[in-house]
């Protein structure tokens, strides 16, 4: 029963995480490259390794992937934040419908 | 079950290629410092299942300093490039 609830979290898991790379590749502008990376990114790592959690079971190494989880969760998403602050001051504009791919 | 985590590595080293692209490709610096950034997260998962996999729980203290490094190098190359230097 676990196992399985612990394979349906990894396979979800990791089809963010090609949909995060995709986007990284497919969108045209910066920001929009971000949206796909950021979020899919922190979320299928969080979903897969809750899924090897749940495969573990209770011992040190669920404890470890727990700790990783939450420090992901938390720094992932500051680190975009910061690079983002830096291009915008550096003066990217977002893309509008009709520019060409940036 | 572990043929699943097999499976898993595999995926995400072909998706790693996927930002690989970005990277050369990336008109200017930001997109690549998201690609890579990008690459480092999905390696963090690759180390954990390598540590699963070969039932080594050594891999996973690897992987929470490789998250941690990730973090830190992505920071201090966004303070170097907005104020011209890291001091």
């Amino acid at each position: 029963m676990l196992n399985t609830l612990a394979l349906i979290f990894i396979v979800v898991g990791l089809f963010f995480m090609i949909v995060g790379a995709i986007g990284l590749i497919r969108f045209p502008d910066l920001y929009t490259r971000v949206h796909a990376t950021g979020k899919c990114d922190t979320l299928g790592e969080g979903m897969m390794l809750f899924g090897f959690i749940l495969y573990e079971g209770m011992n040190l190494v669920s404890v470890k992937i727990l700790l990783l989880v939450i420090f992901i969760f938390v720094t992932s998403p500051t680190a975009v934040h910061a690079i983002l602050n830096v291009a915008y001051t550096h003066g990217v504009e977002p893309w509008k419908k009709g520019d060409e791919r940036r | 079950m572990i043929d699943i985590f097999h499976a898993s590595v595999i995926i995400l080293i072909l998706t790693v290629f996927l930002c690989l692209y970005r990277v050369l490709a990336g008109p200017g610096w930001e997109n690549r410092l998201i690609a890579v950034n990008t690459i480092g997260t999905k390696t963090i998962v690759v180390l954990v299942l390598i540590g699963l996999i070969y039932e080594r729980p050594l891999f996973l203290d690897i992987s929470i300093v490789y998250a941690m490094i990730n973090f830190i190098s992505t920071l201090a190359i966004a303070k170097y490039l907005k104020r011209g230097c890291v001091c």
